[in-house]
């Protein structure tokens, strides 16, 4: 009964065309037809975060989109966040710097959330941090070095505006 | 966990997306946000023929105003609802409540129309649109027709909206300018952004110190989110200010019909019930009196 439907996703810069079934979701999508695995699946319905990504200039979570409206749109993984050259960018330089993470599993949501609070806000408050990594589950660390890993990753970038 | 197959069509207008609806012999469902969709279908609770996507409507996105009203378009976006200066100036219960909705991840995909057209028993702008007195305003391919909410919410996300119809707006009435009105939103939840375990929503007018018209809307606490008129009468020609009476706060726990789960226990939410009418209520009555 399903057919698949042509899209067109532009994910961190690259076009990538290819057909999909209608019930997939984005996150399949990105993991097992773009090959993105950066993404992780954790709930799968919309309550863990780490599946987030920048969706059209907006965190959202990919696992509560299809793969179908992603059609014309743009997508930002965790992937993007690195520099040209692969290594880690600053955000990510920070989580590891301040020992962000134990298990490492929710850390590609934490950085999509601390990506889009820092491209909004320079110098987020504590409450803001809290608030942008509140849809955001980690079982391991308590989340205390991940508020601090995005301190430190907000001092940096502001220094190197400086 | 994968969604079972579906057929998908993405509607460029409220036409089509009606008529895609009036085809589909209540086999169809409707996409706005998606953020309680996509997991219903991933979870296989929710197993559709077809998905309408209707986030390529572009007249059912946007908030518009009259003298008596702010309309908000069924696919408008949480994080729109929640910055717009018209919902925080005009109906600032709605824009208190969206403090309360999920997470700015969701907010940026979710919908007011999806919420209401979900009508979760927890959810806040349910539960804000109740107490605002709103009208929720459906199509199908022959018509509208426009519903008063408390008629529209029928038992736990079951709405008077027929399997053809679309919810387009909600319709909430605006504040009205020189009669002195006051807000107030709490809620019981286990994480911020979760729904609610129980949440009030109160908006009361004051002359002076004096409470001339109340509404308290209850959520969590039945199968829709609730009103109890006598509990509202009792408020008119009080001050609240210091508090809510006892004899009023008493009529609260026969209004309602709570739940146990294992959030909480029926007693609980009948006692948070009570507890966050009167915070609420006088809260408002406070801000009232401050000018605030």
């Amino acid at each position: 009964m399903t057919d698949t439907i042509h899209i067109h996703v532009s994910i961190n810069g690259n076009e990538v065309t290819d057909s999909v079934i209608p019930r997939m979701t984005l996150l399949d999508f990105l993991r097992y037809k773009a090959g993105m695995t950066g993404t992780h699946a954790g709930c799968e319905h919309g309550v863990c975060g780490a599946c987030s990504v920048i969706f059209d200039g907006d965190p959202v979570r990919s696992c509560s989109l299809l793969a179908v409206q992603a059609n014309g749109k743009s997508v930002m993984t965790v992937e993007g966040l690195s520099n040209a050259d692969g290594t880690p960018g600053t955000l990510q330089e920070a989580f590891q710097d301040a020992h962000a993470m134990q298990c490492g599993y929710c850390i590609p949501g934490m950085l999509v959330s601390a990506h889009a609070l820092l491209a909004r806000n320079a110098a987020p408050s504590l409450e803001d941090i809290k608030e942008a990594i509140g849809g955001n589950i980690c079982r391991c660390t308590g989340y205390v070095q991940i508020i601090e890993a995005i301190q430190l990753a907000a001092t940096r970038l502001r220094e190197a505006l400086e | 966990m994968k969604p079972a197959p579906f057929n998908y069509a993405l509607a460029k207008s409220i036409d089509e997306a009606t008529s895609y609806l009036a085809d589909g012999n209540g086999e169809a469902i409707v996409l706005a946000g998606g953020q309680t969709l996509v997991p219903m279908l991933s979870m296989r609770l929710a197993r559709p023929e077809l998905v309408i996507d209707i986030n390529g409507v572009d007249e059912l996105f946007g908030i518009e105003e009259t003298d008596a009203s702010v309309i908000i378009k069924a696919c408008t976006r949480q994080v729109t609802a929640l910055n717009s200066e018209i919902v925080k100036s005009r109906v600032p219960l709605l824009h208190k409540a969206m403090h309360f909705v999920g997470h700015f991840q969701t907010r940026n995909r979710g919908t007011i129309g999806g919420s209401v057209a979900h009508s979760d028993p927890a959810a806040e702008i349910p539960l804000a649109a109740l107490a605002l007195d709103s009208e929720v305003e459906l199509r199908n391919v022959n018509g509208s027709r426009r519903v008063a909410m408390a008629d529209y919410l029928v038992g736990p996300l079951m709405t008077a909206r027929e399997p053809d119809e679309l919810l387009v707006a909600v319709h909430l009435p605006a504040i009205v300018p020189g009669v002195t009105t006051a807000t107030s939103f709490h809620e019981v939840s286990e994480r911020h952004g979760d729904f609610a375990v129980v949440a009030v929503a109160a908006q009361l007018t004051f002359d002076g110190a004096i409470c001339t018209k109340a509404a308290v809307a209850f959520g969590g606490v039945d199968h829709t989110p609730v009103r109890i008129p006598e509990f509202e009468t009792r408020l008119i020609g009080q001050t609240l200010a210091y508090g809510v009476p006892d004899a009023a706060l008493d009529l609260i726990a026969d209004g309602i019909n709570p739940g146990s789960d294992q959030h909480a226990s029926a007693n609980y939410r009948r006692r948070v019930a009570r507890t966050l009418a009167n915070r609420a209520v006088s809260e408002a009555a406070v801000d009232a009196r401050s000018g605030a």
